[in-house]
């Protein structure tokens, strides 16, 4: 992690028994892990559990006085597959990534690791990127676990059931000699709360002792005839063992309620917005004393028959409030009430949207909807003062119908993507529109307004892939493909590079290398330019790309250059050359840049260095208000203002303070020989003397002009 | 179930901010506050790459540690807001304030909306082609309408006023509400605990306190300067404009534009040129809408941007006063100023005299010639003695413009459209008007301005056809509305193809 440091979050690791750690979820989490003895913990960054992907990078002590080894893995199937250490030996080991997209990419490594079974708990935590806020396709992990039989676990979104659950999480695993998913919420993982620490352990038989005594077990490798045993062996032993597990220790928890003819059955991470909805219905307090029965399953993978039977027992009916689809457990509820012969109604997704986030007010309403079917006693009547208030609401809400935009994210102030695109724009007003096949990372931001380019995302490093099999001898046009450094270093190199080369692909690729894996939060890659003491840093992506055989490669050190920028990309889109043109376009993410140099910049101005800032501005009396730069730029520092002209309407384009003076708006302002309007102001610090005698001679002789230019005003008036 | 207990609930409180912003600065202090102050704190937030200068909500709710021990048990805390359930919504800046209302967060009977209502503008509204701003007072409006109680101004001036940020204008603002029982010092602490930028932040808190505790303070009307006089030389002319205040102010306006632009003689011209308009209005009693647009869009017609134009703006004494107030020039900081100008071949060929310019744009060798220099942008240092002569130099053209190439286009297109605004009023006045808002879509420079005069004069030529059919006007308003759409023009041709 470059340029931002989490020595405050390290210092939490190091809590000991008794002490009080406060702090996010997914750091509690981090915390577990070392108070839970693991060997090793490997992971990929991305949101929700980037941090512990980052805070874990920063803590090499902490973990070499505990002799834990952190992988910061190439991707998620590498980090998976380490979790193979756990197989042979008693090492606890730890993996971590976001879901489902992560899960996607670990899935080979994962029923692998499955298959085997495992010996030493192996505990996979998974950040479920769903909902609100989340940025990838709307699945569920929860098919992952059942297909490959990884036990998973849903626990209740406050840190000590989030930290009980890594620690049963381990003995679970263990006990049944199964991987373990640990699914966690962006709510849950972002949650900042506490919970009472205990002393870190070091664990008893380290990787050493693996290395130096290996075991090999020929039953644990996933070959037949051992594949067909392993089928057999999670059915019979592993299962079942899971299940007493489970039951004993009461990992799923029940709680009481009068109206004792109903019951609510929920996952753990929907626990805290149920009880909400209750308590807003008049049913529960805020101390989560409810009227109503409710079953929470801090494992929803495997369900515990025999705790399903028990809890239906005298009800007519009970509800499943289970997130995202399909809905597996009131499936799986319903076949295990049919072979227990009980009668009591399954509601679920009829009462709940089938798709989704169950948010407060649509469990609210599902919870409201059950009741009026089955305790209508139960609900209070609906005052008529709450009716009129919502009418009220709705009127309001009404009224700025349409007026009210959205604000999806968009590339930061001064982002050395933006000008990729504009160059693309550029290309497109001469070359006509192109087909273009996007990747992961922040450049899929393209697809939005002001850009509008990028036809479809397949996934971390597909970008050219995506494109393979728009490959035509005879079009007139090539496909145009996107891939980050992160994709690229993800998987984007065999996936997306050498596959065009192996199969003589004629399209073009840009390879967007900004020095970080940017959108997870700036982390290093094999080709970041920065030192990394942990790391092995600044591999470069031109020879990777040369050595899988691509001959046509340009690689352009500036991309705000947009000029080159397009010339290079017609270059590519043009010549007669055979084969992949690959284009890679390095200049550093502007907002870990920004991180590092602001601070050495506003040193250097204390001590009285000679600095020079620029920044651009817009003259109001130039600019009609036409905002072509805007539609060819988006910066966020690049904005509009009402005009002073009181001739004119149209507001003006401004650019506000917060302009890192990257350059673009000047370069497309010439790119695309929009106006004259453009201005770059720059302000030298603790000038030097050679500066102060320069500028007081040329103030003299401007502002002589300029009296000049005032009288001849005077005079035509 | 606890009756002694259920009374009390959790403060529930929604920030939604822009990424990048603050908004988890000012959720840390809210926590950071509610902890030292006796409560029980828990945030939570869905930023992801929302951060990316995307819309982000923050949520907390806090619960009184007294309560809990009373009830020797722990609250369970909802994750996310639920509408009609929210006490204080925090939002910095004016959509993100409406989208709370819009997400139905606001609740007439128990929100306090605490909301800055300055423009941070989306994407869209920056990108129009003209003006796509959303309307901010009915916003405010449905702010106003929504909350129980709503604390609203611009705390984005106020922060920068004292160099610092929003987000602790919006704390100060908070604590000012005194919605939540909780006295000044304890926010104060909350913001010294997190160590960064205290100083700083405690000055915009102390702005927003007090703004929020007393009613904001009106911002003073910036003091309209008294316009400049028109020259004596034009009174008697100018007294023939007998119409309403506003319609003045733009004739005086274009009067002195003109002036400042060519000479006396051209804004006379000008003054002639309305003439006309003037007595259609005239023939129509007290209606001068249509002389009003048409000084309007023929000031700014006739004072087209040449390369004379621009670098006569460029080198003014008041524009480096701007420049340096606009970039905040300290003490003992040098400024230099360099423009990113890009002459094309057309351009000079426009400000030379009307025969050469035409010359060069026909001769090939001297095209490629002038071509081959002007291929590239050039960027001008204003503020250097070589750079500053350059643009006085061109500046100082401006006597030769009347002979210009481009001056004796842009006279033919502006009578021919005086004409059209004439004739066409004398049979729909209302769709003169259209005609003479219509010149607006000339305007900017380079391709910017060739694309305005093709969907110009596309609207033009349908004219014929419109002029007699019912609610000609609001047709050719469609037509407009169709050709701001987008820049090739496309949907201003399937506009007219519907006609």
């Amino acid at each position: 992690m470059a340029e931002r440091s989490f020595r405050e979050e390290v210092r939490k690791l190091r809590l000991g028994a008794g002490e009080e750690f406060r702090g996010e979820g997914i750091l509690a989490v981090t915390k577990a892990l070392l108070q839970a003895g693991v060997s090793y913990v490997s992971g990929y960054q991305g949101a929700p559990i980037s941090h512990l992907v980052d805070v874990l990078g920063d803590a090499s002590e902490v973990l070499a006085e505990l002799g834990v080894r952190f992988e910061s893995s190439a991707n998620e199937a590498a980090a998976a597959a380490a979790l193979a250490a756990s197989v042979n030996y008693p090492l606890r080991g730890a993996a971590t990534f976001k879901a489902t997209v992560g899960t996607n990419v670990a899935s080979d490594a994962l029923a692998n690791l499955a298959s085997s079974g495992v010996k030493g708990g192996a505990l996979i935590i998974v950040g479920e990127d769903y909902g609100e806020g989340s940025s990838i396709m709307q699945e569920r992990s929860h098919a992952f676990a059942m297909k490959s039989q990884i036990w998973l676990l849903d626990p209740r979104p406050n840190l000590p059931s989030i930290v009980h659950a890594v620690e049963m999480g381990f003995e679970l695993s263990e006990a049944s000699n199964t991987p373990v998913m640990l699914e966690l919420r962006i709510r849950a993982c972002h949650v900042y709360g506490s919970f009472v620490a205990k002393d870190n352990v070091r664990p008893d038989f380290t990787r050493r002792d693996a290395l130096e005594r290996p075991n090999r077990d020929v039953n644990r490798i996933v070959l037949p005839p051992a594949s067909y045993l392993h089928e057999r062996e999670k059915i019979e032993q592993r299962w079942p063992a899971a299940v007493r597990f489970i039951e004993q220790n009461k990992l799923n928890e029940f709680f009481d309620g009068d109206a004792s003819d109903i019951g609510i059955v929920m996952q753990g991470g929907m626990y805290n917005t149920v009880l909400r909805a209750l308590e807003i219905l008049g049913l529960a307090d805020v101390f989560g004393e409810s009227r109503i029965p409710l079953y929470v399953l801090n494992v929803t993978y495997p369900l515990i028959d025999a705790e399903f039977v028990r809890f239906c027992a005298g009800k007519k009916s009970i509800l499943i409030v289970e997130e995202g689809q399909p809905e597996f457990i009131e499936q799986a509820v319903n076949t295990i009430l049919r072979r227990a012969d009980i009668q009591t109604r399954i509601e679920g997704k009829g009462m709940l949207p089938r798709a989704g986030e169950y948010t407060g007010a649509v469990v609210k309403d599902g919870v409201r909807k059950f009741l009026e079917r089955y305790r209508a006693d139960l609900l209070a009547p609906v005052e008529a003062s709450a009716a009129t208030r919502a009418e009220q609401v709705a009127k309001t809400q009404g009224s700025i119908a349409g007026q009210v935009q959205g604000r999806p994210p968009s590339f930061c102030t001064g982002c050395p993507e933006r000008p990729i695109f504009a160059a693309m724009k550029l290309v497109e007003r001469e070359l006509g529109p192109h087909h273009v096949s996007c990747d992961i990372g922040c450049h899929l931001f393209s697809i939005l307004p002001p850009f509008n380019i990028g036809n479809t995302t397949m996934g971390y490093g597909l970008g050219a892939a995506g494109a393979s099999a728009l490959d035509h001898p005879t079009a007139g046009k090539r496909a145009i493909s996107i891939v980050g450094d992160g994709g690229f270093w993800h998987n984007g190199l065999a996936s997306s590079v050498g596959n065009a080369v192996f199969n003589k692909s004629d399209n073009v690729m840009i390879v967007v290398d900004n020095g970080y894996s940017a959108a997870t939060g700036g982390q290093d890659l094999l080709s970041s330019a920065a030192d990394n003491p942990a790391r092995s840093t600044k591999n470069s992506i031109e020879n990777a790309v040369r050595g899988v055989g691509v001959n046509w490669v340009r690689a352009i050190t500036n991309t705000y250059d947009v000029g080159r920028m397009r010339d290079t990309l017609k270059e590519a889109l043009t010549t007669p050359q055979k084969g992949p043109k690959v284009i890679i376009a390095e200049s550093e993410c502007m907002l870990n840049k920004q991180r590092r140099v602001r601070p050495l910049i506003g040193k250097m101005i204390q001590d009285g260095k000679r600095v020079v800032r620029d920044r651009f501005g817009v003259d109001p009396e130039t600019c009609t208000g036409d905002h072509s730069c805007i539609r060819l730029s988006g910066c966020p520092s690049l904005t509009i203002a009402p005009n002073p002209d009181p001739l004119r309407r149209e507001p003006i384009t401004k650019v506000i303070n917060s302009c890192v003076g990257c350059g673009l708006c000047g370069e497309v302002a010439h790119a695309a020989v929009l106006c004259p309007s453009f201005y770059k102001a720059s302000i030298i610090n603790n000038p030097h003397g050679w500066d102060r005698f320069k500028a007081r001679v040329r103030d003299a002789v401007i502002g002589w002009l300029q009296r000049r230019i005032e009288r001849r005003a005077v005079a035509a008036a | 179930m606890n009756d002694a207990t259920i009374k009390v609930r959790p403060i529930s409180i929604a920030v939604l901010a822009i990424g990048g912003e603050g908004g988890g600065v000012l959720a840390d202090w809210i926590a950071v506050l509610a902890e030292h102050s006796g409560y029980r704190a828990q945030a939570t937030s869905v930023p992801g790459v929302a951060q990316r200068t995307g819309a982000t909500i923050y949520y907390l709710e806090l619960f009184p540690i007294a309560a809990a021990k009373a009830a020797g048990r722990d609250p369970v805390l909802a994750l996310m807001p639920v509408p009609g359930d929210v006490d204080i919504v925090i939002a910095s800046e004016l959509m993100e304030a409406a989208r709370a209302v819009e997400r139905g967060l606001v609740t007439p009977d128990r929100t306090t909306l605490i909301a800055s209502t300055h423009r941070v503008f989306a994407m869209n509204e920056r990108t129009a082609l003209a003006d796509g701003r959303a309307d901010e007072t009915k916003l405010i409006e449905a702010c106003g309408a929504a909350a129980r109680r709503m604390i609203a101004f611009d705390m984005e001036a106020m922060a920068e006023a004292t160099g610092s940020v929003v987000s602790a204008v919006l704390f100060g603002a908070l604590a000012g509400s005194g919605v939540l029982p909780l006295q000044r010092p304890a926010f104060e602490m909350a913001i010294r605990r997190s160590g960064v930028g205290v100083s700083g932040s405690l000055a915009a808190f102390a702005a927003g306190f007090e703004a929020a505790r007393d009613g904001a303070a009106k911002p003073k009307p910036t003091p309209v300067p008294a316009p400049d006089p028109i020259p004596s030389a034009l009174d008697t002319l100018l007294r023939e404009f007998d119409v309403s205040a506003d319609a003045m102010t733009l004739v005086r306006a274009g009067v002195l534009r003109l002036v400042d632009y060519q000479d006396l003689a051209y804004a006379r011209t000008y003054l002639e040129r309305l003439r006309p308009i003037r007595q259609i209005d005239a023939a129509r009693g007290r209606d001068d809408r249509l002389l009003a647009e048409t000084a309007r869009q023929l000031a700014l017609a006739m004072s087209y941007e040449d390369t004379i134009r621009v670098a006569a703006l460029k080198i003014r004494p008041e524009r480096f006063v701007r420049v340096r107030e606009e970039v905040k020039l300290g003490d003992g900081q040098i400024l230099e100023i360099a423009e990113y100008l890009h002459p094309r071949t057309e351009e000079i060929a426009d400000t030379l005299p009307a025969g050469i310019g035409r010359w060069l744009l026909r001769t090939g060798w001297a095209r490629r010639v002038v071509d081959r220099f002007t291929r590239s942008g050039r960027t001008v240092k204003t503020t250097s003695i070589g750079g500053f002569l350059l643009l006085y130099l061109v500046a100082a053209l401006q006597p030769l413009r009347r002979r210009s190439l481009r001056f004796a286009a842009e006279q033919a297109s502006i009578d021919a459209w005086l004409d059209t605004v004439s004739k066409t009023a004398a049979r729909n006045y209302e769709l003169a008007l259209g005609v003479a808002k219509m010149r607006g879509l000339i305007k900017g420079y380079g391709d910017t301005h060739a694309g305005g005069r093709a969907k110009y004069d596309a609207m033009a030529e349908c004219l014929p056809r419109l002029i007699d059919r019912a609610g000609a006007a609001e047709r050719l308003a469609l037509l407009h509305k169709a050709a701001l759409a987008d820049e090739s023009g496309e949907t201003l041709r399937r506009a007219m193809q519907d006609l």
